[in-house]
């Protein structure tokens, strides 16, 4: 028989008995991290133009190691397991002072880009030197936010992954948003531009990306000479018609939603300390069910009727509907609602606030995933305890425990299939799984016949 | 229309009061003094830890009561009038029934240790306990604990969350050990010390000693030493919380006495929970059951019974589940600290020490009769039908892949353990036959099996 007290002292950072205490160097890190903010803030109001490459590493790379040796101290040094001490007590990530200055700091910095952008024209320039090495262009104002849009995907995406290191499933999940969001949204337009082809952000495609689906858009592809612009038609209408069937058909929305959209991407990584502010009230399903039905009506009536009027026309040039409803959707849906409150109010209403009341994509996927996919989270039996962990930590809101404490499989359309409900059960009842769809949603109206493996009454 | 009223808004009465309503449109009332509203027990170390508030923990909106039709009264329940059918409350105002529930939980066992009572010592169990610890956190420098069961490991982390030192007094040899074989309550110990808590196996609490102004200050263990703390965990079990039923006709053993449909010896009266006592326990369970799954299937068995409908109490093959820190653990079918008699073991370890897999079977037939898992996910589904269909080792290990729980792309360990069992077992080998997820069709055999069983 093994000795019941054998420790192997290899595996201890500290002597046996004694808890140690980071908090010091954690503060440390914090403020190397907050200093990396304030130079790149000194940066926009001149200096940023003046010193390109001091400024752009100087601040960047503050942050990046800040935030990283912050995230070693937190997570790293105990043992693998969910980590989620103090987030309903935390000044930021429980609705504390910290979270209002960030969401006013993100919603103030998503007006100014769309509305002035002009104001961070220093920015811009000390962006150029990435840009012009990479794209071979100047910098604008959405390459400048795509450059921090990546790198928060990345340096949070690695905090994810530290922070969630005993589920593999997290591990290569948010692998892939990294990489999706590195290649697919930012390195992969980035050459085409270099190599003079039309930009494009292979991850998105109609309905989320709507002008995809717009006539001018195809008139705009088709006038390129080039063979990449032939594909990126292929390539977009493919997904939108064929890939998107099929891959949620198989997977549920989540091959889209949290492995490859960079919408998700961001939320499951810059997002993630916010995650658990997503309301769970049953009032909230009701209105996300409207709104996000109508805003998925809206755009295919509205693509619809483009083309008609483009038919009419004989023509595929723009038209005024077109141009008014890309304006107003632009507006509408990409600015105000996806940026402002999508994303600046991360720390208020949690991470997926576009996702679940606004994204069309995700109407679209859902339904699918709810009605013809084999997708669903399996409850295991009579093992939960009601904790409610499920539920806190879902961010889309949905109430995972009311399911799971009666034994029922969770098949719902805004499901996105992040996984975490599953990773943060104490007591390992849910499973997200792909099977027969035969049985996948049960209604099961007793814990008794559950557990007694009776039929479904 | 009858008036049910049920004393305890725990998991039980609560699971009581909607069958209740589920069945009928009798008036219900619901009293209980801890809180207002429903939470979940199970979560209290959350809320300490602060992964959720008590709002969090709590399963229904608080309109829910309201649309339900089921009247909440925060209140303490000082006596039960028999005769009279009637309740008198802590504000003097009085309640009569119909029908009585009492589903008043438990209450952490004190032993009469020397210093109980003072200032800085407790156990926990309700929120006020919670509260309690939470207003002298910050005054803690050591804490120490003493019962190594499944509520001190989670007082442990809790302090560890707030990088409180733990001292953690375990009697037994080994943590939890009349539970968990010695393989796996020895992993459960190398992963306390891994989290630096100062586990002391084999040691008992001699008193706690407290200061003049009768707050504690140190512990005196058996062997004669003396630890400086600031606060001592009382957690060396629970018991039927009946204190205020005592003194009546009311038959109370350890718990309230019940028969299989939940009435006690009073007309009327029945009770549900972690306070009831079965005078005649079912097969292979235990007179008292509390556990948050028993506790639900009391209440709903007993609002069908108080309907006047067929239902009697199946609980079904034992299961249980638990997290040691960062290692879950899970169990079907009765497996304790030692072997029954005639029964054999498999036990199965990965080489990183925090995952593993036992099944106990019988030497005779060869049929398994329980499954410890810890640091691995296994299906309800797939484990207790084999148990109940005596499927036998072999084909288990060949299969084990349909009970594989773990989420996707996690490590799968079918392989290594067959190639284990074949060592084990060099004249009986098997191929691995069932890989994880084709596991509906091996439920659907084993579904249909026990039907067709039971059935017959
Ligand atoms: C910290 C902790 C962790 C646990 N973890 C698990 C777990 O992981 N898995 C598991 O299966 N079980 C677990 N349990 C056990 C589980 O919580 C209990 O079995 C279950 O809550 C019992 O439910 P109940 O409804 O019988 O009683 P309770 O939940 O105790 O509810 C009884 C209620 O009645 C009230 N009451 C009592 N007397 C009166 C009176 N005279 N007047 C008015 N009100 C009164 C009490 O205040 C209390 O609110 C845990 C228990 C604790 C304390
Ligand atoms: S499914 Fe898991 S996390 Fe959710 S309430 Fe049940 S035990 Fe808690
Ligand atoms: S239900 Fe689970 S997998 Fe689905 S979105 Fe919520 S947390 Fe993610």
């Amino acid at each position: 028989m093994p000795d019941l007290n054998k420790v192997d002292p290899s595996i201890d950072l500290t002597s046996a008995h004694e808890h140690q205490d980071f908090s010091v160097l954690s503060k440390v890190a914090v403020a190397i991290m907050v200093i990396g903010f304030l130079i790149l803030s000194i940066a926009v109001f001149g200096p940023g133009a003046k010193y390109p490459k001091l400024f752009l590493f100087s601040s960047f790379g503050a942050i990046a190691f800040g935030s990283l040796a912050y995230t070693f101290l937190t997570y790293f040094l105990s043992p693998s397991g969910v980590k989620n001490n103090h987030i309903t007590t935390s000044a930021l990530t429980a609705h504390g002072w910290l979270a209002w200055i960030m969401a006013v700091g993100l919603t103030g910095f998503y007006v100014i880009h769309y509305w002035w952008s002009h104001l961070f024209e220093n920015w811009y320039r000390m962006m150029d030197p990435l840009s012009f090495y990479v794209r071979g262009k100047q910098t604008e104002d959405w390459i400048f936010y795509g450059v921090l849009y990546t790198f928060g995907v990345l340096i949070m995406g690695i905090r994810a992954i530290v922070k969630y290191r005993h589920s593999r499933y997290q591990i290569i999940r948010t692998c892939m948003v990294i990489f999706s969001q590195f290649f697919l949204a930012w390195l992969i337009p980035s050459l085409l531009v270099y190599f003079k082809e039309p930009e494009a952000y292979v991850n998105y495609f109609w309905p989320l990306s709507f002008k995809d689906g717009f006539p001018l858009h195809f008139q705009s592809l088709l006038q390129e000479p080039s063979i990449m612009a032939k594909f990126l038609i292929f390539w977009s209408l493919g997904l939108t018609f064929i890939g998107t069937p099929i891959l949620t058909y198989y997977f549920g929305k989540r091959w889209y939603c949290s492995w490859v959209c960079g919408c998700g991407g961001l939320a499951n990584t810059v997002g993630d300390p916010f995650r658990q502010n997503s309301s769970k009230k049953l009032i909230s399903w009701k209105i996300e069910r409207w709104m996000i039905n109508s805003v998925l009506i809206f755009i295919v009536v509205s693509t619809g009727y483009i083309w008609y009027v483009a038919a009419t026309a004989g023509t595929l040039k723009i038209n005024p509907a077109d141009h008014y409803l890309t304006k107003s959707y632009g507006f509408l849906i990409g600015m105000v609602f996806s940026g402002v409150v999508g994303t600046g109010f991360y720390p208020i209403l949690g991470t997926r606030v576009w996702c679940r009341f606004g994204c069309p994509q995700a109407a679209i996927l859902g339904f699918i995933q709810r009605f013809f996919s084999r997708f669903r989270i399996t409850t295991n039996g009579g093992q939960c305890i009601s904790c409610g962990n499920c539920s806190k930590y879902c961010e889309m809101g949905i109430d995972v425990r009311s399911y799971a404490e009666r034994g029922a499989n969770i098949v719902r359309a805004s499901c996105v299939g992040c996984g975490m409900c599953a990773t943060v059960c104490p007591r390992g009842v849910l499973n997200l799984e792909n099977g027969p769809r035969e049985g996948r949603i049960n209604k099961p109206v007793s814990l008794s016949d559950i557990i007694n493996f009776e039929e479904d009454k | 229309m009858k008036h049910i009223v049920i004393i305890g808004n725990g998991i039980a009465g609560v699971t009581a009061a909607r069958h209740l309503r589920k069945l009928g449109d009798d008036k219900i009332t619901i009293i209980s003094a801890e809180t207002k509203y429903f939470f979940s027990r199970t979560a209290l170390m959350y809320i300490y830890m602060g992964h959720m508030t008590l709002q969090d923990t709590q399963p229904y909106e608080n309109w829910f009561w309201e649309k339900n039709r089921i009247d909440l009264i925060q209140d303490k329940v000082e006596s039960v009038d028999y005769s009279e059918k009637k309740l008198l409350l802590a504000s003097k105002t009085e309640v009569s029934y119909d029908s009585l529930i009492l589903a008043t939980g438990a209450k952490p066992n004190m032993f009469g240790w020397k210093g109980q009572d003072l200032d800085g010592a407790q156990g926990l169990y309700s929120y006020q306990n919670l509260q309690y610890i939470e207003e002298r956190s910050h005054l803690i420098k050591r804490a120490v604990i003493v019962g190594g069961g499944l509520i001190g490991i989670e007082l442990a982390e809790m302090f560890l969350s707030r990088n409180i030192k733990v001292t953690f007094l375990v009697r037994e040899k080994s943590f939890w050990n009349k539970i968990l074989p010695n393989e796996e309550s020895a992993m459960i110990n190398r992963h306390i010390f891994e989290h630096h808590i100062d586990l002391r196996l084999g040691a008992e609490l001699e008193e706690i000693i407290g200061d003049d102004s009768g707050k504690v200050k140190a512990i005196k263990i058996k062997d004669g030493e003396v630890l400086d703390c600031e606060f001592v965990g009382l957690t060396a079990g629970v018991s039927p919380n009946i204190d205020f039923l005592k003194d009546s006709d009311l038959n109370l053993g350890r718990g309230i006495k019940i028969d299989q449909t939940f009435k006690t010896n009073m007309p009327d009266v029945y009770a549900i929970g972690d306070c009831a006592e079965f005078e005649v326990p079912l097969e292979g369970r235990l007179p008292i059951e509390q556990v948050w799954y028993t506790g639900k299937m009391h209440g709903e068995t007993v609002a069908h019974v108080i309907q006047g409908e067929e239902k009697t109490y199946k609980p079904g093959t034992w299961f249980n589940s638990a997290k040691f820190l960062d290692i879950e653990y899970q169990t079907y079918g009765m497996v304790l600290g030692q072997l029954f008699d005639g029964q054999e073991t498999f036990y199965w370890e990965a080489p990183n020490g925090k995952i593993s897999v036992r099944i106990n079977f019988s030497k005779e037939t060869m049929a398994v009769e329980g499954f410890n898992f810890m640091g691995l996910r296994a299906r309800h589904e797939v484990c207790v039908p084999w148990i109940e269909n005596k499927i036998t080792l072999k084909e288990v290990i060949e299969n084990f892949g349909a009970a594989n729980f773990d989420p996707e792309f996690y490590k799968k360990y079918e392989a290594v353990i067959v190639q284990q069992y074949n060592e084990e077992y060099p004249n009986d080998r098997v191929e691995l036959k069932t890989k994880k997820g084709l596991f509906s069709n091996y439920i659907q055999k084993f579904k249909r099996f026990s039907l067709t069983e039971r059935s017959s």
